[in-house]
This record gives C-alpha cells, sequence and structure tokens, in this order.
C-alpha cells in the first residue's frame, strides 16, 4: 500500500470572478508503513489537501493512486475510497452523536454493510486501540465523558474503518498537556500495531519531527519542500518565510549556534540538546583547569 | 514595584463550589476550600489539567456561578450580591476559549459596541471606548467589517476588545488561544502583556506552559484545590511535582534538570528560553 499524488491541481469557484487557485503543483509518495506529517500555517492549502486525499474534494487536475486504485477517477465509489482512507477532522468530538459509545463507533462499520457480529469485533477491537476499557466505556453516552476521552472515541470511530490509511487534522487541538501525550501515544500505537499509512497534520513542531519519517511542508497551495524532519528543519529561512516555526529546541540550539556555540546543527530532541550542550560545557570547564 | 501593587482586587475566601450532574446524584466538589488574593495590576497565570477546577474557578470570579460556601470580592463587591453583580461583571471582564461563540454583530464595532450600550452609557462616550478598544487590539482597521470574514485570532481579538471597551480593571481570560494556530496565539499573547502594562490586572487560564511563564505570578489548581502557587521561577523550579499532576514545565526548565543529570550545574531560577541561551553562553 503507497500513496502516489501526482500533479494535483485544485481551483475554488473555477469560472467565477472569485475563482481562486488552491493547490498547484503537488507531487509526493508516501510509502507503506509510513508516517507523514504536513506543516503550513493556516490558509496554505492543508485541509484542502487532506479533503483531497479522502475524496472530498476532486482535483481539476492530477491524480491520487492508493493502492492499485485512481481515487480521482470519475467512477470511483465512495465506500471503496472510506474502507482504505479515513479520515479525522479537527475536534471530531463534535460529531459525536450516538446514545452509546459503542454505538457511536459501529456508525462507519455499519454503513460498509458488515455483519453485526464483525461490526462488534470492530468496535472492540478500535476501543482498545485508542486505550480505553470496553467493559467500562461501551455503554456510557460519550456525552459524559472527559474531554480527552470523547476525542479517543471519535478516533475510535474512523478506527473502526480500519482504514489503510489514517489522517488526522490537528489531533490534540484544545486538549491539556496529559490528553495531548495521550492521544498522541494512542496515534503511534496504532500506526506500530495495524502498520497503517500515518498523516498528521500539526502546528506543534515538536510532535511533527518526534513522530515523522517525513514531513511536507505547504504554503500558499505548493509544496515548498519534502524531506526527514532533520531535512526539513535545517531549512530555517525558508521555513521562517513561509510562517512556520522551528521546534523549540531547535530554536533554542539554532540560537546557541548564533551566538558562535559549537554544537551540533538540526537538534530535534531534548534529549539530544542536553547531551550536546552538556559536551560543549564540560569542554570549556575542563579548558579552564 | 508599584505601589498600587498592594491592593487587592480579587479576594476569596474559603471557596467551596459544588454542583450535582443530575437531581439525584450527590454534589460533585470542584472547588475545595480555595483561599486566595489577586493584587490590583498584577498578571497571574492558573494552570491545571482538565478538570482541576481552574474555569469553574474563573467563573466564580465574575460571578456566573455563585460559591457554595465561602465569598468572593471583586473590587469590594461580593458576587453573591445580586444588586451589585453588574458592578462585579464591569470590574472582571471575562475572554473565553472559543471566540465564534462570543460574538454577537454582525460588524466589528457594534460587537465592540455591545456590552458598553449594555451600560446605558452616552454614545458619543461609547464611541470613544470602542475607537479605543480596536486600537487596543490592533483591530481599527478592521472595523467596519464582518467578524465571519476574520481569522481565529482576529475574532479573539475583537472578543477582547469587547470586553476592553467596559473598561474593567481586571480580565480573566479563560484558555484564550487553546483554539488558535501559533500565529493568532502570538498576537493574543501579546495583547494580553500590552493590557497588563496598561494598569489592567490579568488572569489567564492556559495550558501552555510557555505563556504562563510571562506572568508575574503561577497559581497551580489541582482536584479544586491550590497545588502550587509563587512567581513562575518558584512554581515551574519544582519541576517533578508539576509534573506529578500532570502538567508540562517550560523547555528551559525540562533542558535544565537533563544538564543537571549530566553533572551541570544549572541555577534553578531559569525558567525561559532566553535566560537558558544567556546561560549557556557565559558559562566559565
Amino acid at each position: 500500500m503507497s500513496i502516489r499524488v501526482r500533479n494535483l491541481k485544485h481551483i475554488y469557484e473555477k469560472g467565477m470572478p472569485t475563482e481562486s487557485l488552491a493547490l498547484e503543483d503537488i507531487n509526493f509518495d508516501v510509502e507503506d508503513g509510513e508516517f507523514l506529517g504536513i506543516i503550513g500555517h493556516t490558509g496554505s492549502g492543508k485541509s484542502t489537501l487532506l479533503q483531497h486525499l479522502n475524496g472530498l474534494l476532486k482535483p481539476d487536475e492530477g491524480s491520487i493512486i492508493i493502492g492499485d486504485i485512481d481515487i480521482t477517477s470519475p467512477g470511483i465509489s465512495m465506500v471503496e475510497i472510506r474502507k482504505r482512507i479515513g479520515l479525522v477532522f479537527q475536534y471530531p468530538e463534535y460529531q459525536l452523536f450516538e446514545e452509546t459509545v459503542a454505538k457511536d463507533i459501529a456508525f462507519g462499520p455499519k454503513n460498509l454493510g458488515l455483519s453485526e457480529e464483525e461490526i462488534q469485533e470492530r468496535v472492540k477491537e478500535a476501543i482498545k486501540l485508542v486505550g480505553l476499557d470496553y467493559d467500562k466505556f461501551a455503554e456510557k453516552s460519550p456525552f459524559e465523558l472527559s474531554g480527552g476521552q470523547k476525542r479517543r472515541v471519535a478516533i475510535a470511530g474512523v478506527i473502526a474503518m480500519r482504514p489503510e490509511v489514517l489522517i488526522l487534522d490537528e489531533p490534540t487541538a484544545g486538549l491539556d498537556p496529559k490528553a495531548h501525550k495521550d492521544v498522541l501515544a494512542m496515534i503511534e500505537e496504532v500506526h506500530r500495531r495495524t502498520g497503517n499509512i500515518t498523516i498528521l497534520v500539526s502546528h506543534n513542531m515538536a510532535d511533527i519531527a518526534r513522530l515523522s519519517d517525513k514531513v511536507l511542508v505547504i504554503d500558499s497551495g505548493r509544496m515548498v519542500t519534502m524531506g526527514t524532519p532533520k531535512e526539513v528543519f535545517s531549512h530555517r529561512e525558508e521555513l521562517a518565510r513561509v510562517g512556520l516555526d522551528l521546534p523549540p529546541v531547535t530554536q533554542l540550539t539554532e540560537t546557541l549556534r548564533d551566538r558562535g556555540i559549537d554544537i551540533e546543527e538540526t537538534i530535534l530532541s531534548v534529549d539530544r540538546a542536553a547531551e550536546c550542550i552538556a559536551r560543549y560545557l564540560k569542554k570549556k570547564e575542563n579548558s579552564r583547569c | 514595584m508599584k505601589e498600587n501593587n498592594m491592593e487587592p482586587i480579587i479576594k476569596i475566601e474559603n471557596l467551596i463550589f459544588e454542583y450535582r450532574k443530575e437531581e439525584e446524584t450527590p454534589p460533585v466538589r470542584a472547588i475545595d476550600n480555595v483561599s486566595l488574593t489577586i493584587e490590583k495590576g498584577s498578571f497571574t497565570a492558573v494552570l491545571g489539567k482538565n478538570g482541576s477546577g481552574k474555569s469553574t474557578l474563573a467563573k466564580n470570579l465574575n460571578g456566573l456561578l455563585i460559591p457554595t460556601e465561602g465569598v468572593i470580592y471583586v473590587n469590594g463587591y461580593d458576587t453573591a450580591d445580586d444588586n451589585h453583580i453588574w458592578d462585579v461583571r464591569q470590574s472582571a471582564g471575562m475572554v473565553f476559549q472559543n471566540p465564534d461563540n462570543q460574538l454577537v454583530s454582525a460588524i466589528v464595532e457594534d460587537d465592540v459596541a455591545f456590552g458598553p450600550e449594555n451600560l446605558g452609557i452616552d454614545p458619543a462616550e461609547i464611541r470613544r471606548r470602542v475607537d479605543k478598544a480596536l486600537e487596543d487590539v490592533n483591530m481599527g482597521p478592521f472595523r467596519g467589517k464582518s467578524p465571519h470574514m476574520l481569522s481565529g485570532g482576529q475574532k479573539q481579538r475583537i472578543a477582547i476588545a469587547g470586553v476592553v471597551a467596559m473598561k474593567p480593571s481586571c480580565i480573566i481570560f479563560d484558555e484564550p488561544t487553546a483554539m488558535l494556530d501559533p500565529k493568532g496565539r502570538n498576537e493574543i499573547m501579546s495583547i494580553i502583556k500590552e493590557l497588563h502594562e496598561e494598569g489592567i490586572t490579568v488572569i489567564l487560564i492556559t495550558h501552555f506552559m510557555e505563556e504562563a511563564a510571562a506572568a508575574d505570578r503561577v497559581v497551580i489548581m489541582d482536584e479544586g484545590r491550590i497545588f502550587l502557587d509563587g512567581t513562575p521561577s518558584e512554581v515551574f523550579s519544582q519541576g517533578d511535582k508539576v509534573r506529578s499532576v500532570n502538567l508540562d514545565v517550560p523547555l528551559a526548565v525540562e533542558l535544565a534538570a537533563r544538564l543537571r543529570e549530566k553533572g551541570i550545574d544549572v541555577p534553578q531560577n531559569i525558567i525561559s528560553t532566553e535566560e537558558m541561551v544567556e546561560f549557556i553562553c557565559q558559562y566559565e
């Protein structure tokens, strides 16, 4: 399973006086089992791209080939797309509506026309994957849950579709630090257990740097660059030009480098930063004696 | 220190707040015997995980909720006194998380005028206040626009202007940046700092530790009680304690802890990235 995006172009309100270019020249590949981070400031075209990836929008030009099907071809059924690609919107808990957690999660699988037995099995599996206790939560009303728990249930509803590609748009927005960590750990766990392709859109550069195999940078509907976190975050000026920051720890270590401190370039984790800074400071201590 | 710093604007005495989820269920105690005094002109950040009681506390401060036990004075007015509820609300304005829930008018300046109009203020004075409030949040050029055409950060600035136009002595911000992107977050934080510099007392409820580090006092709530209370460096230097209630510490504090593990003697008062950079650059 892989994703091939070729020459994607989308124009909003085509033919109208207000027509505007939303996406152009988007070309990238995501390989089986990869974790892709997408970054770009608000209005850069990220959400438009996501909506293409799960068939909500059709491009004006170009193609998106997922596995062996081109999801942009005119005859393709939405069910085929939904089976393969799950999209978790921002604040997905706003879309919870059923009486119980189990019923809410079952909603998607039901629409796939699966047997009741298969649906129940998937609901159980999904609740477990998002780190909740089935016996405790299945019969609860989703509206009794905490913010973090609601979000897990909403994500479970998408996971129960067993998508080969799981796309998450700002899945931790508005959560407290603990729930933020828990939801990310859950996404990592689902990725590891199912071997799916995971696509994460986030403004949190530290999360993007830590989790992604590859990072795609988008601005004004165009790709700015794509590469490993180390490659992408080494382009400080280019990122600043499109309104994006470095991860906080990288900002700190790059400021040190600007001030003439001799440490490694583009450090992405606090552990690595502590190692390099400690080594530098000890060297300085020794040279004093 | 300014001399007016010693005068309290908000005084909370043994506050207990309980609510019932349903009629028959036993009450849940959201705030459990909290006493806190907020000085005039101060900038206090309130932290705590979801469910710690911080938003309930905020809603008690301007009479949206009334204490189950204990008493709260805002500018000398008891929040439970019906005769002075509008004095309380005018003294302590509130800005919430979601700007979309706070805007009521189709035109930016009408929205900002909504509060003062309800106070029955003279139209010429309203005009002056609206202009000044929009200037304060750098949204003057948008006065005639429709709020729904604005970005999240801009909408939140309009919501703040609506509160500023009431001329409160204190503004309580309940996670004002939670739904914003980094640009919007920076915009709101710089406006909060400016309002504080103009003399407004600021209470900022937030999940972002770097925002809390900008305050001059940090209060951490847990299980409805005050868990830690002090200057940012006093509070954040207790990294293990902060983490024990499921909160983060600012990056510099985390990095300092790792450096200490490696035998580097980092002073306890380093809590911001700038301070950490200075420490490393001047290390001898």
